[in-house]
């Protein structure tokens, strides 16, 4: 199963954190900056695959993939494969793409949880339950149109009682 | 530049207005992404810690700005930072009735807190009647917060609701439902036993995503126990075929490859259920031959699906034909560019060489590139791959590179990973004394506080065993050995602790043994170890110790012991030392320092360090001393039994007049106790030599004769691996031995495809191999070692300079150039049979001249090899005949096709040969990792392997 999903960007600040398995906040902590410092030693044209054993605990192992000025980070277990760990991170960026065109480290940090919306939609208890970009894009809409039409409702009765009151 | 886009994002966020933020978030998020350290950030984190707790606890938040603070503290715990006093409003949140402030508290409270927190009692309610509700958007986040908030006695509050979304009209909820109840089933399985079936229903959902959701319960449960679901591979390879022939709607494409994520996690669960059972596998090997030939690999995903089917041609029950197509893919992997697919590469075929181990020799260059490659990770990789592929031919190369990259790396964990694993590798298959010593040597200088300690009490066990019982010469050329190579290294300050143990140890016991040293000699030496680590009382008690076998073997052995200067201080300085242990050894050795030669003999056998101590329980030598004891008067002895379960007072009164009851006090003093009356019996019972706990003083070194089946099951019978080696040097080992495929796959090829399609396939079956001139030599070299075979042009040049692997290299090269001629000839004669190729011996004899009968290919192979690569030919090696073993699976028209082929009569004959597969499969596994030569020493192990 997934065990994490994190994004870090290359200065080693968390921009998303999430844990499938319960984890204190130290060891969240703990556990970003050793991905970090891990991260930024890796020389350019290397695997993006790294054996977590030393410094994530037994049967770990990580995927990465740098985007711009961020770390894209996967942490799973022997059950999942590799290259399609390293697809979904492709599909998360997908389809962060399609929210926010032409996705900015800014818009990560903006828009936090929409961002865990999106993962929400993608990864469920650690299993990966939806692929597919549009679908995602869909479920994530409705949420937002959602959003919306409470806020007006809001400002529209914030307008009224104005007049009125 | 980045300014510019910030105030660009913050005027479209006012516009957007969708996931609106105040600008005081904006702020706190700008000037955090804008400190230059952690300390700055620490500070401006906690400042608006202050401000959050301050506002949050205002009465009369607006609800929009409520959910903005939550939204804060998410972040802010995210930053590492303690927001446990916001979590109740979390809680509260989760309760409100507008469907966007809900998803939010749910976001929070499953980020915040885990299942067993206190606060989870105020959300079940809110679950149970969020799952009942119209909106599915409000069931949909109340069944993610089920994922992750549900624990074991929570479950049976939501379990109904969650099991009718099941039925849920709209396909996401159905999802989300399918993968909560996935989820209580890994928290408490017990509590969802009875609705496993669920899974099973779900699995004919017709929303392709729920059928994709359903596969991550099933593959754990399969992964539990396959039994109960071995009916559903039916379903399985059909769903798969389906996916695999684009049946699914457009868009569950990705990158063009339909539902790649689903075909994985197919090929997953079939890799479960197709292991060891033939049945299941025959049916799918053609969807699984179908999704190999359509993919894509130029796309990463595609590449992805060709991984799994290798992994899942590995795991099931092979099939020469598709054993084939993942050789092929391997060689694209390792030849590709993308050092992820190399990595993918190498982790294949690691799976696959279980299955036929000549694999990697066509890889060979291709792994040693690898192996130099600066990425790390790859590295890694490629040492496991040679960790798995070592035999008694490669094991010196393996364990020489295996030691140089523990050396280079600093990193503890893969530094013990790599020790234990060199060690490992040197016991099974080391093909000297010397080798085996020096290994040792470099592994505990390197990295001896690494190793697990039982290694140390190993090796002295191995060094005090020996290899056999029969050869006492070769024992004690191993002991001396030892002794030589530590005297050597014994004056480095830096050695580690367990090495200086084996050392003193082995010091002790065996450095005057073949009188190479003088006792005095080796004395000084341990003095100056016990001087030079004065601070290690573990090395001080064992150099005491030794130096105190020296001197009493000496004395035993008449000559005059006398003891250095040095090593009288060293007594006088332990005898007062704070360790009592070393204060007894001390006085102990003082104490045999006043014996004579006889009693010293009978404390300190000479090489007793593996004889059994024998116990005399009822201690029958103190039996004359209780008679004459008893003559006197004395009261007889009453065991304990007896003496707790009558409250025995009345004895003891008879003994003592003034005795009071058992439990009150005395108030006489104590008589004086009779002066002990001196034995004159000799001491029976051994004195205790030993530092090392001898695990199983029962055991025997016996182990060329004993079941292997047991053998392998335990670290702790780890031994030298001999066995196999002698014939090393001779004719044919079990490297040689090895079965080697590609010449019976291409026969089978022949047989499949008739005459035909001849012209092409032997094209595609020399692709894989590199040319091999423009190659570096020193890589040839190295290849040429560890995989066994290269060209005789090879051997040549090593034999002229190469100093390093020389020898190992040029030996499994005579073993294997030798046989070509042969090969080539009689294959270029006649099709009849020829003789045996590589001379076997009996168990292989049947089978090789089987497989190289009638092979049209082998002999085009054997003329192109001749002119130009010698690899090639090092492969027609016959062995175990992979095709006799598996044809058996194979489908029926393959059958009828075999069954036309010229040498039907040969083939039948070898197919109802082998009794049963698997067991096969598993003692061929066996015999691998216990690097038993089968032809020579086991002859009944590898004729049952062949049938």
């Amino acid at each position: 199963m997934i065990l994490a999903m994190i994004v870090i960007n290359n200065q080693g600040k968390p921009r998303l954190a999430k844990f499938y398995n319960y984890t204190p906040v130290e060891q969240q902590q703990h556990i970003i900056r050793s991905i970090y410092s891990v991260l930024c030693l890796q020389p350019e044209n290397v695997t993006n695959f790294i054996e977590g054993a030393s410094f994530l605990g037994p049967d770990t192992r990580l995927v990465y993939k740098l985007f711009a000025t961020l770390y894209f980070v996967f942490v799973f277990d022997s059950s999942e494969n590799e290259l399609a760990m390293f697809d979904l991170i492709q599909v998360y960026v997908e389809t962060l793409e399609k929210c926010f065109n032409n996705v900015c480290e800014l818009d990560i940090v903006l828009n936090y949880s929409k961002m865990h919306t999106i993962l929400d939609e993608m990864i469920l208890g650690g299993q990966v339950v939806e692929t597919n970009s549009e679908k995602v894009m869909q479920a994530v809409e409705e949420i937002s149109k959602l959003e919306k039409v409470t806020t007006a409702t809001k400002l529209i009765s914030k307008s009224a009682s104005l007049l009125w009151g | 530049m980045e300014q510019l886009k910030t105030i660009g994002r913050e005027l479209a966020m006012g516009s957007q207005g969708g996931f609106n933020q105040s600008k005081e978030f904006l702020d706190l998020i700008k000037s955090i992404g804008e400190t230059r350290s952690k300390s700055e950030e620490d500070r401006i984190v906690l400042h608006e810690i202050e401000t959050l707790k301050r506002r949050i606890n205002e009465p009369d938040i607006p609800k929009r700005k409520m959910k903005e603070y939550i939204i804060r503290l998410v972040y802010i715990e995210m930053l590492g930072h303690d927001a446990s006093f916001g979590y109740i409003h979390a809680v509260k949140m989760t309760h409100d009735d507008s469907v966007l402030l809900k998803r939010t508290g749910y976001l929070a409270v499953t980020l915040f807190l885990n299942e067993d927190h206190d606060l989870i009692i105020l959300i079940v309610n809110t679950i149970q009647k969020d799952l009942k509700s119209d909106n599915y958007l409000v069931v949909c986040a109340a069944l993610n917060a089920c994922c992750r908030l549900i624990n074991e006695e929570t479950v049976p509050a939501v379990i109904g609701s969650v099991v009718e979304l099941l039925g849920h009209q709209k396909e996401a909820v159905r999802k989300k439902a399918v993968m909560a109840l996935h989820s209580f089933y890994r928290r408490a399985p017990s509590s969802v036993n009875h609705l496993v079936e669920n899974f099973r229903k779900k699995l004919s959902d017709n929303d392709p995503g729920v059928m994709g959701a359903t596969l991550c319960p099933l593959y754990d449960l399969i992964t539990i126990d396959v039994n109960p679901y071995k009916d559903l591979v039916a379903s399985f390879v059909n769903i798969l075929k389906q996916v695999a022939e684009r049946r699914l709607p457009k868009t569950y494409d990705y990158h063009q490859t339909p539902a790649p994520f689903i075909q994985i996690k197919l090929l997953k669960i079939l890799a479960l259920l197709g292991s060891g059972d033939k049945k299941s596998s025959e049916q799918m090997y053609t969807v699984i031959g179908d999704i190999m030939r359509k993919s894509d690999t130029t796309s990463n995903i595609g590449n992805a699906i060709l991984y799994e089917c290798i992994c899942c041609i590995s795991s099931i029950l092979p099939s020469p034909k598709l054993l084939e197509s993942a050789a092929d893919a391997i060689a694209k992997f390792l030849k590709s560019d993308s050092h992820n697919l190399k990595y993918m590469g190498i982790d294949a075929l690691g799976r696959l060489i279980r299955i036929n181990p000549d694999i990697a020799e066509q890889h060979q260059l291709a792994v040693i590139d690898c192996l130099e490659d600066p990425d790390d990770t790859l590295k890694r990789k490629t040492f496991e791959l040679l960790y798995k592929m070592t035999k008694s031919s490669n094991v010196e190369v393996i364990v020489d590179r295996m030691i140089d990259y523990m050396i280079s790396i600093n990193d503890s964990h893969y530094k013990t990973e790599t020790a234990s694993r060199c060690v490992e590798l040197a016991e099974q298959f080391a093909p000297s004394n010397h080798w085996f010593i020096q290994t040792m040597n470099k592994v505990f200088q390197h990295a001896g506080d690494l190793v697990n300690p039982k290694v140390a009490h190993n090796l002295m066990r191995l060094i005090a065993e020996g290899f056999g019982e029969d050869d006492d010469a070769a024992d004690s050329q191993l002991r001396s050995s030892a002794v030589e190579s530590y005297l050597k290294i014994v004056d480095d300050p830096k050695l580690p602790s367990a090495f200086l143990q084996v050392i003193c140890w082995v010091l002790g016991e065996y450095g005057t043994a073949d009188g190479k040293y003088s006792a005095s000699y080796i004395s000084g030496k341990l003095c100056d170890v016990a001087e030079a680590h004065s601070s290690d009382d573990t090395v001080k008690a064992y150099a005491v110790t030794a130096l105190m076998k020296v001197y009493c073997f000496e004395k035993a052995a008449g000559r005059k012991a006398s003891l250095l200067p040095e090593c009288q201080s060293l007594l006088e300085e332990l005898s007062a030392s704070h360790s009592s242990d070393l204060q007894q050894r001390a006085y102990e050795f003082q104490a045999i320092l006043d014996l004579d030669a006889n009693a010293i003999e009978n404390i300190m056998p000479l090489d007793a360090s593996c004889e059994d101590i024998e116990i005399d329980q009822t201690l029958s030598f103190l039996d004359g001393y209780v008679q004459t004891a008893l003559e006197q008067g004395a009261e007889p002895y009453v065991s304990e039994n007896e003496r707790s379960t009558t409250l025995n007072i009345s004895s003891i009164r008879n003994h003592n007049a003034y005795e009071h009851p058992a439990h009150s006090l005395r108030f006489e003093a104590y008589e004086v106790p009779k002066p002990v009356v001196p034995t004159n019996l000799p001491p029976a019972v051994t004195y205790p030599t030993e530092l090392v706990p001898v695990p199983e003083p029962s055991y025997q070194p016996t182990l060329s004769s004993r079941p292997i089946s047991d053998a392998g099951s335990g670290s702790t019978d780890l031994r030298l691996r001999l066995d196999g080696v002698q014939k090393k040097w001779g004719a044919p080992t079990y490297s040689s031995a090895a079965s080697s495929s590609t010449s019976n796959f291409d026969s089978f090829r022949t047989a499949v495809n008739g005459a035909t399609q001849s012209d092409n396939v032997p094209a595609k079956s020399r692709e894989p191999r590199q040319p091999p001139v423009e190659v570096s030599e020193e890589k040839q070299k190295l290849a040429a070692s560890l995989f066994g075979g290269r060209t005789e042009r090879n051997e040549r040049k090593q034999s002229g300079g190469a100093v390093g692997h020389g020898k190992a290299s040029r030996t499994t090269n005579h073993r294997e150039d030798k046989p070509q001629p042969t090969t080539v000839t009689t294959a270029v004669q006649s099709l009849a049979p020829p003789p045996d190729l590589l001379d076997l011996g009996e168990p292989t004899g049947a089978v090789s001249s089987y497989s190289s009968a009638v092979d049209p290919f082998k002999q085009l192979e054997g003329l192109l090899d001749l002119s130009q690569d010698g690899s090639a030919v090092a492969t027609t090696s016959s062995g175990p005949d992979l095709m006799s073993l598996y044809s058996d699976s194979s489908t029926n028209g393959q059958k009828d096709n075999m069954n036309s082929a010229p040498n039907s009569s040969n083939r039948t004959a070898s197919l109802t040969k082998g009794p049963s597969l698997k067991d096969a499969l598993d003692k061929d596994a066996l015999v691998r990792q216990m690097g038993v030569n089968p032809s020579s020493q086991n002859p009944n192990l590898f004729s049952d392997l062949l049938g």
